[in-house]
């Protein structure tokens, strides 16, 4: 397996490793990086725990290779918080309660935060589609969905 | 000073206290722990056959491979275990039971370096003929699956027979069932089934373990049952429990599947073979489909019997459970169904035989509801049906003849108070019931339904729980618990519970974690929704201790009677002489005697335990004693659907639940539990099979295996909180974790039913099966 000079800007920081080719950037960004907030749920690109955004969409990390991801800009879910303050959609979360195990909710973060970018008022039906590749077995997706329409209003 | 009201913590509803580190990625899962560059991964070989002779394990090929540090077999994995009966091996020695049963081990520098050498162990098997049903595994010719099961260490509320494929049979004889028959004006006699499902945590199941230079065992695993695992692996493999450290941070969904032990025996006998090194054992999802644990099939015969006003004469059922290769929980399942065969209702005859039948299955472990929403399909379609073929309205038949506190149920316990009549009345009037609406589009047809449920904590009679307090310097107060945080909230209600009963801030307290056997206090496990009860005793107890102890401080050093004083807002406060004294420094450094005399005091530690002591056996032959369990907690679901006639499409229109949670301690999140577990019970109900095919799974896959996402769920969810206390439990609470979703699949069956007049007795309600039935009915109905 070659070896690879990877550069990504992760969270607004410029990285640079060498990494095998076949590696994801979900490896990447756990193992190289220490970010361990994106999840490894299904390495298949089914359950959406990995989702992290690549220049600015959101994508399934356990799907696309480190090498793939070079030059990209990445957002995590650390990344969320800018200077100590929480995003908007956090503070939902926290306040509608759309946490449970909280396995899925960095994906699921990401996966709203992509979505309120690209519209910022969507509609009940809106949030569910673009939610729907990111499995949650604990909450029911309610105050999921409870928590992007809050955090929508707050940013609107 | 006179004694003011302060807001009381319990009924309020607090932010979860884990919820910032969960939305900002910092909440540490097990996989997200680092361990070095001497980290070692494990993978498993597995049987490719359901039942097989293991005749030769051929390691010699893959010890040559790249990276190979260690290879493990069923030679060196200890002796016999399991929770309720040891009747597994951690690796297979002669036999393998199921497709994915573990034959060999390997560990290398990768998992791809350990997975290609797992390819390279030469196994040779001599396939066997598989069991594949209950029904076949209880016939009186069946090949034994287990020969030595008389052999087995079994826990005394479990009844094995040897020479069958019977791991447990529990059995009620209540009344006169046999001439209880010819006072009924209608008999309903139904066969129900339910497939085998899966938990599916997000997080699959993950296990680390490290042999430590003294030869303990440190095991960081995402466990529901840290102390049982402790217990578990250390009996199987002949150590101290002392000497297996068991560390345990948040778990990532667990539903059942994370109790007691499954992978984490496998990491703990790889990392034996390479002391030093930590060995990481991670199921696929693939894996994590069939080869940790499974919900049990069941196959459910049921006879219910009522006298033409509607009371309910007589009852008989067989259960049939599929419980697998090896039985874990499936045992008592067995017995907790037994004991609970009637549902919520009061019915003077019973005769109920419930079976755990060994096949060659996947494990069949415990899920949220063990077994509850198993049984509840078939007891709450039946009724159903009864009240149908009176000409009742369900909801009065299900009013007329639900329990209620004073009567005395299926096992002759009696039962405390309970609000069911309460739950049916809220929930039903949620969807409008007894009122006909029209199905919003054309092609579709409209129904409402509601189903019923009880659930008590199945558990041994003296599992116990134990808690401690400690105050620091600034008065905070670290709250040490065992009970685990697996979403359920837990870590949350812990701490009201322990504010109020000590009389600080909700703020205050900061819960010890990760749970580590070596630091935390004792907890059997976290299962059966028993944490807010049971942990919760414990948790009051501690914090009384504490406040106790601080008050015998300030009393002496006021000179003051302790009655006259009370701990308020984090302060010590006296009735009598209006003085105060803030708790912190005094709580560790203590408070000054007069005069220059030296000091009073020190650190206050504050120790609390529970367990229950009131909870006795059964007969074996009737099934009857005094208190079979602590307590039941009960409710019902409604539900309003439209079903779409050309393709057999559910719609949720509206799920309403109500439950009697004795006290909720915080209702946001009593609210959650009930509409995720309504979710979940929905998802079961719709989507859910797992299909084996010869033994062998067909859908281990997310695409192929369907679970609810977020376009699934109903139009509307209403939840509601009954609150009739416990007397038992904390403040009057008792548990709600896994209840939501018993009724849940057994309501939208009951409203499909209303909806288009068809009944399907084999869950799920695939929209496939659905069309089949409609189908069907036109034909019956046009000829």
């Amino acid at each position: 397996m070659s070896m690879h000079e990877v550069n990504i800007e992760v969270n607004g920081v410029q990285y640079q490793r060498y990494v095998q080719s076949n590696m994801t950037l979900l490896t990447f960004l756990r193992e190289e990086l220490g970010l361990t907030g994106a999840k490894c749920g299904c390495e298949t690109g089914e359950c959406g725990a990995c989702t992290v955004m690549m220049d600015g969409a959101p994508v399934n990390s356990c799907l696309v290779l480190a090498v793939e991801a070079i030059g990209a800009e990445i957002v995590t879910v650390e990344g969320l918080a800018k200077d100590g303050r929480l995003d908007p959609l956090q503070d939902a979360f926290i306040d509608h309660t759309g946490t449970q195990c909280g396995f899925c909710t960095p994906g699921i973060l990401i996966a709203a935060r992509a979505l309120l970018d690209r519209n910022p008022t969507p509609t009940d039906e809106e949030i569910r589609e673009a939610l729907r590749g990111n499995l949650c077995r604990c909450t029911g997706y309610v105050r999921i969905i409870d928590a992007v329409k809050a955090a929508a209003k707050v940013e609107a | 000073m006179t004694q003011t009201e302060t807001a009381s913590l319990i009924g309020a509803s607090k932010k979860r206290i884990d919820a910032r580190e969960k939305v900002t990625g910092e909440a540490i899962f097990t996989d997200d722990l680092a361990f070095g560059p001497g980290l070692l991964y494990g993978r498993v070989v597995r049987s490719p056959h359901a039942h097989a002779k293991v005749l030769r394990v051929d390691t010699s090929k893959a010890e040559k491979m790249p990276g190979v540090r260690a290879i493990v077999t069923g030679e060196d994995s200890g002796e016999h275990i399991g929770l309720y009966l040891k009747d597994r091996y951690i690796f297979c020695r002669d036999r393998t039971r199921y497709v994915g049963d573990p034959v060999a081990g390997v560990v290398a520098d990768t998992e791809e370096h350990a997975e290609l050498a797992c390819r390279a162990i030469d196994v040779e098997y001599e396939p066997l003929d598989a069991i594949l049903s209950p029904l076949d595994g209880i016939k009186p010719d069946a090949e034994l699956l287990h020969p030595d099961l008389g052999s087995y260490v079994v826990a005394d509320f479990i009844d094995p027979k040897p020479g069958t494929n019977i791991a447990n049979h529990f059995k009620v004889r209540k009344g006169d069932v046999s001439s209880a028959w010819d006072q009924c004006k209608v008999i309903v006699e139904r066969e129900f089934t339910v497939p085998h499902i899966q938990h599916v945590p997000l997080e699959t199941h993950i296990a680390v373990a490290r042999v430590e230079q003294d030869g303990k065992i440190v095991l960081w695993s995402s466990s529901q049952s840290p102390f049982a695992q402790r217990n578990l692996i250390a009996e199987a493999m002949g150590m101290s429990q002392s000497d297996l450290r068991v560390i345990s941070p948040y778990v990532g969904g667990g539903f059942g599947s994370k109790a007691g032990v499954s992978v984490e025996g496998i990491a703990v006998a790889m990392a034996r073979k390479v002391p030093g090194h930590p060995v990481k054992m991670r199921l696929t999802r693939e894996e994590e489909f069939y080869c940790s644990f499974v919900r049990q099939g069941l196959v459910a015969r049921t006879k219910v019997g009522a006298a033409e006003d509607g009371e309910l004469l007589a009852m008989k059922t067989e259960y049939y459970w599929d419980a697998g290769a090896y039985t874990e929980y499936g045992v008592n399942i067995t017995r907790a169904s037994g004991y609970s065969s009637t549902g919520p209702y009061r019915i003077p005859n019973v005769e109920a035989d419930s079976y755990c039948v060994y096949t060659n299955h996947p494990v069949g472990g415990p899920m949220r509801g063990f077994g509850m929403p198993e049984i509840h399909w078939g007891i709450e379609q039946i009724m159903d049906i009864v009240a149908d073929e009176l000409g009742m309205d369900n909801a009065e038949f299900r009013l007329k003849n639900c329990l209620q506190g004073g009567d005395h149920n299926v096992t002759g316990m009696l039962m405390h108070p309970i609000g069911l009549s309460e739950c049916i009345e809220k929930a039903s009037k949620a969807i409008k019931w007894g009122v006909d609406e029209p199905a919003s589009k054309p092609g579709w047809k409209r129904g409402k339904g509601l189903a019923i449920m009880w659930k008590a904590p199945a558990m041994p009679p003296n599992a116990g729980s134990s808690a401690w307090v400690r105050l620091n310097e600034d008065a905070t107060v670290s709250l040490g618990v065992g009970g685990q945080e697996i979403g359920q909230g837990t870590f949350t209600v812990a701490a009201q519970m322990a504010a109020e009963a000590l009389g600080v801030p909700f703020e205050w307290i900061k819960i010890s974690r990760p749970v580590d056997t070596e630091y935390s206090p004792y907890e059997w496990q976290t299962v059966a929704s028993r944490l807010t009860w049971s942990m919760g005793n414990a948790i009051v107890a501690a914090a009384k201790d504490a406040r106790r102890q601080i008050l015998e401080l300030a009393a002496a050093h006021l000179g003051e009677d302790i009655d006259d004083l009370d701990v308020r807002d984090g302060q010590v406060v006296s009735y009598r002489s209006e003085e105060t004294i803030p708790l912190k420094n005094m709580v560790v450094y203590g408070l000054p005697m007069e005069d220059d005399q030296g000091w009073r005091g020190g650190p206050i530690i504050g120790n609390g335990k529970f367990m229950p002591s009131y909870v006795t056996s059964l007969n074996n032959e009737t099934g009857q004693g005094k208190r079979a369990v602590v307590h039941y907690t009960t409710g019902c679901q409604a539900v309003d659907l439209e079903v779409e006639v050309a393709t057999g499409k559910i719609h949720m229109n509206k799920i309403s639940s109500a439950f009697d949670v004795g006290k909720a301690i915080n209702p946001d999140q009593v609210h959650a539990q009930m509409e995720g577990g309504i979710i979940q019970g929905a998802s079961t109900a719709i989507f859910e099979a797992l299909v084996m095919k010869d033994g062998v799974p067909q859908n281990p896959s997310f695409t192929d295996y369907r679970i609810a996402t977020s376009v699934d769920i109903p139009d509307e969810i209403e939840t509601i909180i009954v609150e009739v206390p416990q007397d038992d439990g904390p403040f009057g609470a008792r548990g709600v974790g896994e209840h939501p979703m018993v009724p849940t699949a057994p309501a939208i069956a009951n409203a499909l039913s209303n909806a288009a007049g068809i009944r399907i007795f084999e869950m799920p309600l695939t929209a496939e099966k659905v069309f089949f039935a409609l189908e069907e009915a036109r034909k019956k109905e046009s000829e």
